[in-house]
């Protein structure tokens, strides 16, 4: 499964490290190739935001890195939880550190949580699974956990079932499941998605109270830019299974140099820009990761494309410091806006051209 | 036909003779027993007092969270649902309860687009069937129908020799579009557009986003635009009607709805709106929420976000505050509206 040397000496400030990972899925049709070789370090304490769209490899990403895939996923690469290689371990092996050293929120809480028991219970044995104390301590631990995360009452809550609590309630249990054995990362994948905003507020919150209490680094995936601008240190964009540029948070957004993340910047409607500033969409949709054309899987939605673009796939190089892109045209994108490179327009470019044959 | 009515106090209304327009539309959803019996047991006071007024060519946002009664009231203006009590103006004539033969020359005029497009588009019809089914329906279909949907097909962006396609073959956004298409078919002049953005990717959605504006301009349509998400609001629409909980409780142009909002939920819901800007989006002063909407079955007295309002006092559970001009501008259904600088 694994060609990487599991007995690397732990770097103790780099709890996650994610090296060369790559996921396929064999289907009927061919090979679906997830994530295609990508590469990351979280260090201790820090919080890196992975963002890009469905079907992008961010959730994939995640669940290879908690061994989560189904047995039939190809994975290759290392990803290391301190120092210690995940991929390819067995069901016990991996549930030693699962929970306790690395955690996991999901976007549907009540797929997380177990609808036939209390989230007292749910919390306790969280608790139990990694420590060694006492029943009455494990409750007493799961509802004050539920207090850090702002569940009012929580020594009435502790008995309530997952479908008595909101949604937000719910991811917020999630959370204080995910605080119980001090882990040293959480990995939150689309925490906040299927919530209103002024519970994704609250939700947010409870997340950033974890981190504070725990001390543990977070990954947190997500589509929502916003999401990511107030709390992440370091961004990696994701585009058809690779990461196709990371940098800190001011580099992402204020100097990006790959037009895949201009492209981004420029969809968004803005609350803190005129309203009169048209949209700038991207046009044409993502390719397919069964049969990814031979070039950077970008070209074909990319205003500066060139031939050598469908030819070789850009590799991600440092283009300033820690800031890296993989674009052949990087160095043409200093101090350039996204309404420079995509055009305000409301149709796809080749539906366009299209209907210009016909003509 | 009747001469339309005026105004009603608190309604959302600028514009002198409105194209559609919903006077104290109430719903309520009886809660029933399982089994046999299915006995009531309760009420979802799902739209209380809606009344808001859609002037022609304009966008009318109505926004709010999960079960704010924003697609009831959508679904009642088009006579979907019949409402409990209140009546649904279109161009002065009263629609509520007018029988299915009677709403459907009205029909042409009044089209809905929906959220899901994996969810609203029938997999077993093609792309020219699906558009030229309404055109059917109303018996325009003899009559050149097949250029129209081709047409149709150009208009929305896509490409019409792709109609025979079905809509499995196509992506979130361009079969959004086909949503669109078909409700355009019949050329109508009020497209209710329930959260046509939310189920779709950024890079996807801001095609559409202008798609809608560019229709608006080129064929003269009236928008209701339903979302939840406050950015895109204020991106696309003229006026926002704020819900909470089945009622208004704040209207205003969009310029003054999100630079002196004067309703606590309002303000929540704009400072809950993360800003894709690191710079400023840090250095905000979120206002967060405590606690979750209440169940609409059993809605608080008085005023009905009370349960999590920081400002609330003992008359908020007594009196229910009217949506009236409290000196911002705008109407806000609040007894302590303030404007409060800097939620952006």
């Amino acid at each position: 499964m694994t060609t990487a040397d599991t007995s690397a000496p732990a770097d103790l400030d780099v709890p996650l490290d994610v090296e060369e990972l790559t996921v396929a899925f064999p289907t009927d049709d061919g090979l679906v190739r997830a994530v295609r070789g990508v590469s990351f370090h979280l260090r201790r304490g820090e919080a890196l935001g992975i963002v890009g769209e469905s079907g992008s490899g961010k959730s994939v990403t995640a669940m290879a890195v908690m061994g989560l895939l189904p047995e039939t996923a190809q994975i290759t690469g290392s990803a290391r939880v301190l120092g210690r290689q995940t991929l390819g371990l067995d069901d016990a092996a991996i549930s030693a550190i699962r929970g306790k050293s690395i955690a996991l929120i999901f976007q549907d809480p009540l797929t997380s949580l177990s609808p036939v028991y209390t989230v007292g219970k749910q919390l306790a044995e969280a608790v139990l699974a990694h420590f060694d104390v006492r029943r009455e301590q494990a409750w007493d631990r799961a509802a004050e956990l539920l207090d850090i995360v702002g569940i009012p009452d929580p020594r009435q809550r502790v008995n309530a079932y997952p479908h008595e609590l909101s949604g937000g309630m719910r991811q917020r249990v999630v959370i204080a499941i995910a605080m119980a054995n001090d882990p040293d990362v959480i990995i939150a994948d689309e925490p906040t998605t299927a919530l209103d905003v002024t519970v994704q507020a609250q939700v947010l919150e409870a997340l950033e109270t974890a981190r504070a209490e725990t001390g543990a680094a977070l990954v947190l995936i997500t589509h929502d830019l916003g999401v990511i601008a107030g709390h992440v240190d370091r961004v990696c964009v994701m585009y058809a299974g690779k990461l196709v540029e990371s940098g800190s948070i001011d580099e992402i957004f204020y100097t990006p140099r790959m037009p895949y993340t201009l492209g981004l910047l420029g969809s968004l409607p803005r609350m803190d820009q005129a309203r009169s500033q048209r949209l700038t969409p991207i046009l044409g949709t993502p390719p397919s990761l069964l049969h990814l054309p031979p070039g950077c899987p970008f070209a074909p939605r990319c205003p500066l494309a060139a031939d050598v673009c469908r030819e070789h796939e850009p590799d991600l190089v440092p283009v300033a410091g820690g800031h890296a892109a993989a674009c052949h045209f990087s160095d043409r994108l200093i101090e350039v806006t996204p309404t420079d490179l995509f055009r305000p327009t409301a149709t796809d470019a080749r539906v366009l051209a299209e209907l210009e044959d016909d003509r | 036909m009747t001469t339309p009515l005026p105004p009603a106090a608190g309604v959302v209304a600028p514009t002198p003779s409105p194209v559609l327009s919903a006077r104290h539309l109430v719903k309520h959803f009886p809660v029933r027993t399982r089994g046999i019996l299915k006995r009531r047991i309760g009420v979802v006071h799902a739209v209380c007092d809606v009344s808001l007024d859609l002037g022609v060519r304009e966008t009318l946002g109505l926004v709010g969270e999960s079960g704010c009664g924003k697609s009831t009231t959508a679904r009642m203006l088009l006579n979907l649902i019949p409402p409990t009590s209140g009546e649904v103006l279109y161009r002065g004539t009263n629609v509520t309860g007018l029988a299915r033969k009677q709403m459907q020359p009205l029909r042409r005029d009044l089209q809905i687009v929906f959220q899901d497009p994996f969810a609203s588009l029938d997999p077993q019809m093609t792309v020219s069937a699906l558009i030229a089914e309404p055109l059917r329906i109303h018996g325009r279909y003899a009559d050149g129908g097949r250029e129209q949907v081709q047409d149709m097909l150009r208009t929305v962006g896509l490409n019409p020799e792709h109609g025979n396609r079905y809509p499995h073959e196509f992506s979130g956004g361009q079969r959004q579009r086909i949503g669109i298409a078909r409700a355009l078919a019949l050329s109508p002049r009020v497209l209710i557009l329930d959260e046509p953005v939310s189920a779709l990717d950024v890079s996807i959605q801001a095609g559409v986003i202008n798609l809608l504006e560019d229709l608006q301009d080129a064929l003269g349509l009236t928008y209701l635009f339903i979302s939840h998400d406050l950015s895109v609001v204020r991106h696309i629409v003229d006026r926002v009607a704020v819900m909470y909980l089945g009622r208004i409780v704040e209207t205003g142009t969009t310029e003054e709805l999100f630079t002196s909002a004067g309703h606590p939920y309002t303000q929540a819901l704009i400072s809950a709106i993360p800003l894709p800007n690191p710079h400023k989006e840090r250095a905000r002063e979120r206002i967060v929420l405590t606690g979750d909407v209440p169940n609409p079955v059993n809605p608080p007295s008085g005023c009905r976000f009370r349960t999590r309002c920081w400002k609330a006092q003992d008359i908020c559970a007594v009196e229910e505050p009217a949506l009236v001009d409290r000196g911002q501008g705008h109407p806000v259904a609040c007894h302590f509206a303030e404007v409060r600088p800097e939620i952006i």
